[in-house]
């Protein structure tokens, strides 16, 4: 048996530098192949060991995260995460970025974010049930912000609302550290059959592999060597690596796929994402510990004359490779061709151990598949730890702007205005189990035919994450695990999407050391693991990175949607009450960026211990029925919160104001209203439930605090100082339309 | 007696599961799904033409389903006066098939829109609509990029002459303001019937609020009215 092609002339350095490889890694490739590999060998070598494919940096840390509980089916390492939801059933789910692809061309970007995270569920054999996605955009007075933001959510809801699937929430903020990389995070969330889950491990020498969907095209070459870059000025000329979406044929994919998997014909399946061809069959038969043949003549693809080396890199979307019971070929093809889709015998399993290329009667690559994946070099990067920045002095924190004012200029400014622009554009009520639509704390669906919700979240505050990145990626966990409860939910477990600047940076891999160390911490205190996720590095441009932002997507299990909580007030005359401790931190918040100009202090403490104290104390209520709303409390503070659940309210079409008391001595009244304290929850109950809810809490050591009264028209302050409920929409729900349409 | 409905399956058909699961609700029947290159439909009171995007809306929202193996049945099956519910992209395809007039345009806004819209009920005289009273004002989803009505004036005419319209977007009130109107339709038109009132186009759905847990169920009664109009 030949060993390849070796190439005429061994890579230029030139050429082995545009592939992202350093030196060591190239001699490390020479070793392993004993010669110097041809163009598509090193291609292929730069794709697998790229950051993107190869976790390269992030791999040693990742392994602190706890990645176990007794729900769990699968943990991190296949196409997505798999909990037990009970019944039989299982929720499959994960986030993804799609960071530099969105920014060079946003409608694409995003689509293809869209797209790709929904094929790693439907991978698993999982229907896909709802989307959600994290959205960081630059100043709003950045020259491209407002066509990034029109793009992305275009690009979003183009791909979602075609596949039929609901985009049922997410966020969507802005801070100028994204004006040159913005962040485009999709989650999807399916479900399925516990017993028939579909694995990538491909261990059946000699049998068939079958590749399905789309043709291969010359779209996305080297996109996940370009998700591996910094950015500079000549990025937008890497426009031809961005893939470009047809959402009508994965929605094909999806349903031919669901039904071949009815059938016992599929013994493993990965979907082609990052680096295509290459990526989905490494990972297929390393996992499976085989090799495989390729005949790259019968890869179905677009067009004539494409290079083993494009075939093998394009990223052309809506492609799947799956190995296939003997004998299940016809059968199969058939399911393919009802759906009018490719599907082609491309090669077979064996027992090399090797990945051997042919076209033609040649060999056009022959590489050892184990050095492909466990060679891939790992690094334990240097980093600097980032010391809790000191409080700022009261005095620095003081206002002399009137709440009422303080509330409005918030409730308008770009991070916590209404974000209805975006989420009309998304189909949010397809498939008919929407409970919870977007702009409440949690998204939820019901599991369809049951009683059961599965309640959905994604959050993340960077800038507690850049004052200090430890605090900041607990509170990430934190904040889903507090909105999930918010509805009732039991907290099951996260996906993440890690987004970073450059590793190779002390400062920023301390940021993510960080973070992950804080993460850790929180999902252990919360018994909240993490079952996929993905890290984006290198989200900088010409050197200035972004925002540490470590996205938090959370999953929840509602065991009755008839008891579970709403934002909205239900009624009016119901006293308003905090759970959770009120210390009026303003450092780090969204009161001091706004209203102070101060992005600087350390982000408010997140102490796991009354996180879930208070977090079981208010899902108990919910699960009894003894309260119907609940809204946890986060940007901006308490007073925000409250008005969002009066707004809420009259977007229900019910007129429910609050009247808010001032507070006691002894606190600052900005403190009081607009402080970011954690682990605090607003709910409403009657004065007779709020009495024994009182002194429940107080048995349990929760701090619970009366801070007003629900009804009239205003919300009002201390008596006095009142706006009306229809000036505080209209603020509220105007900013961003305004914006998009200047 | 059962309501025996049959829901057209085309690619890229995206709401057929969700008005199976209303109609199933209502009438306690499950209606036949019939894949588009089927060719045939088997003995049906009523015919579905469901959400999605069928095709991808490539060409043109409709365009390409209409052309179907199994539009001509459908067609056939309309002028022989069986139901036909065409709901969102099956109200795109049932215009360019040529069973009701007019066409649906990309919204004025450009955008896909998602959203609940009131709707006045303008006529209750057909067995979709004789759950409702005329001046009713209701509240249903809608999910398009392409529903903004269009057709010449003397359709238009023709359509209010022979009180063909079955819903118009309104304010709370019942009024026809620009506001009112989600997607820039022609005389607020939200959905319209054929001359012999067998056919329903409308661009809502009212699959998605037949079930009060989805937070409402004034869609429910076009589907409680069809079992009562036609079991």
């Amino acid at each position: 048996m030949s060993t390849g092609t070796p190439p005429e002339t061994a890579p230029d350095a030139e050429t082995i530098a545009a592939h992202g490889l350093n030196e060591e890694e190239y001699a490390l490739i020479e070793k392993r192949l004993g010669r110097a590999p041809n163009m598509t060998e090193l291609g292929i070598f730069s794709v697998m060991w790229s950051e993107h494919c190869s976790y390269k940096s992030s791999r040693i840390w990742l392994k602190k995260l706890p990645t176990e509980a007794a729900w769990v089916i699968c943990g991190p390492g296949e196409n997505a995460g798999v909990i037990d939801i009970g019944d039989g059933q299982a929720a499959i789910f994960k986030m993804e970025s799609h960071n530099h692809p969105s920014y060079i061309e946003p409608y694409q970007g995003a689509a293809t974010g869209v797209g790709g995270i929904m094929r790693d569920i439907f991978t698993m054999g999982a229907r896909p049930i709802a989307n959600m996605n994290a959205l960081r955009f630059g100043d709003p007075a950045h020259p491209k912000t407002r066509h990034l933001v029109s793009g992305v959510v275009a690009g979003i809801g183009g791909y979602g609302n075609c596949m039929g699937i609901p985009t049922i929430g997410g966020e969507c903020n802005f801070h100028s550290a994204y004006d040159g990389n913005i962040l485009v995070n999709a989650m999807t969330v399916g479900l399925a059959d516990k017993e028939r889950i579909f694995y990538s491990a491909a261990t059946d020498v000699g049998h068939p592999v079958v590749y399905v969907g789309s043709k291969t095209g010359r779209d996305g070459i080297h996109g996940a060597t370009m998700a591996s870059a910094e950015f500079d000025e000549d990025s937008a000329d890497k426009r031809p690596t961005v893939q470009v979406g047809d959402p009508f044929t994965e929605k094909l994919v999806l349903e031919a796929c669901l039904e071949l998997m009815a059938t016992d014909a599929i013994l493993a399946i990965q979907d082609m994402g990052a680096a295509g061809l290459t990526c989905s069959s490494v990972e297929m038969v390393s996992k499976g510990g085989t090799g495989l043949e390729l005949d790259l003549d019968r890869v179905p693809t677009r067009e004539v004359g494409m290079t083993p080396y494009e075939i093998m890199l394009s990223e052309s979307q809506e492609r799947m490779l799956m190995v296939l019971e003997p004998g299940s070929e016809d059968s199969a093809r058939k399911v393919f061709e009802k759906w009018q889709l490719d599907f082609a015998i491309v090669g077979r399993i064996t027992d090399t151990g090797r990945m051997v290329l042919k076209s033609g009667n040649t060999i056009v690559g022959d590489l050892p598949v184990g050095p492909l994946v466990d060679d891939a070099p790992i690094y334990e990067r240097p980093y600097t730890e980032h010391a809790l920045p000191a409080p700022l002095p009261t005095a620095e924190l003081a206002s002399a702007e009137a709440p009422m004012e303080v509330l409005r200029k918030l409730m308008a400014s770009p991070d916590l205005c209404a974000k209805r622009w975006v989420w009309e554009q998304y189909d949010h009520m397809v498939m008919a189990d929407t409970i919870v639509r977007p702009g409440g704390d949690a998204g939820v669906v019901r599991v369809h035919g049951s009683q059961k919700g599965l309640a959905i979240s994604t959050d993340c505050t960077p800038r507690y994450c850049a004052a200090h990145p430890e605090t900041g990626g607990a509170q990430a966990v934190a904040e889903t695990w507090r909105n999930l409860t918010a509805v009732g939910a039991t907290p099951l477990a996260i996906t993440d999407c890690l987004n970073f600047g450059n590793p190779e940076r002390p400062e920023v891999m301390g940021q993510f050391v960080g973070c992950i160390k804080g993460m850790a911490e929180a999902c252990r205190a919360l018994d909240y693991p993490v079952v996929s996720g993905n890290v984006s590095f290198y989200n900088e441009t010409n050197g200035v990175g972004i925002l540490p932002t470590p996205a938090i997507g959370g999953v929840g299990m509602i065991a009755d949607i008839d008891r579970m909580a709403r934002i909205a007030f239900a009624n009016a005359g119901e006293q308003i009450l905090v759970i959770g401790e009120t210390r009026g931190h303003l450092d780090a918040s969204i009161f001091a960026r706004e209203i102070l100009g101060r992005e600087d202090g350390p982000p408010p403490p997140v102490d796991l211990a009354s996180e879930r104290r208070n977090g079981d104390f208010v899902r108990a209520l919910i699960e009894a029925g003894r309260i119907t709303t609940c809204h946890d409390i986060s940007d901006g503070g308490l007073l925000v919160a409250v008005a969002e659940m009066c707004l809420a309210a009259l977007a229900d079409g019910r007129e429910i104001g609050a009247a808010i008391d001032l507070p006691d001595a002894g606190m600052p009244v900005h403190g009081w209203l607009f402080g970011e304290d954690q682990a605090r929850y607003i709910i409403s109950a009657d004065a007779v439930s709020a009495k024994t809810i009182i002194e429940d809490g107080g048995k349990a050591n929760i701090p619970i605090k009366v801070i007003g009264l629900s009804g009239g028209a205003t919300l009002t302050l201390g008596g006095t100082d009142a706006i009306s409920l229809r000036e505080l929409q209209r603020v509220h729900e105007d900013w961003l339309p305004k914006y998009m349409e200047a | 007696m059962t309501l025996k409905a049959a829901v057209i399956v085309f690619p890229g058909s995206n709401c057929d599961r969700d008005v199976k699961v209303a109609l199933e609700a209502s009438s306690g029947a499950e209606p036949a799904m019939v894949w588009h290159g089927d060719g045939t439909l088997p003995d049906c009171d009523l015919i579905v033409l469901p959400g999605g995007f069928s095709y991808g809306d490539y060409l043109r929202s409709g365009a390409m389903a209409a052309t179907s193996p199994i539009m001509r049945a459908v067609v056939a099956a309309a002028k022989r006066g069986t139901r036909l519910l065409a709901i969102c992209n099956g109200f795109q395809i049932a215009a360019e098939a040529g069973l009701l007039p007019g066409v649906l345009m990309p919204n004025a806004s450009l955008k896909f829109v998602c959203k609940d819209v009131l709707l006045r009920v303008e006529s209750s005289e057909s067995p979709f609509t004789r759950n409702y009273a005329a001046g009713d004002v209701v509240r249903m989803p809608i999910a398009h990029r392409d529903g903004n009505y269009f057709a010449s004036e003397n359709e238009l005419d023709a359509l209010e002459n022979h009180d063909l319209v079955a819903f118009r977007y309104c304010d709370a009130d019942g009024a026809l303001s620009p506001a009112a109107n989600p997607n820039g339709s022609a005389r607020n038109i939200a959905g319209i019937f054929n001359r012999g009132r067998s056919v329903l186009g409308m661009m809502p759905h009212p699959e998605r609020l037949a079930d009060a847990r989805l937070g409402g169920v004034n869609g429910k009664a076009m589907f409680d009215g069809l079992l009562a109009a036609l079991a």
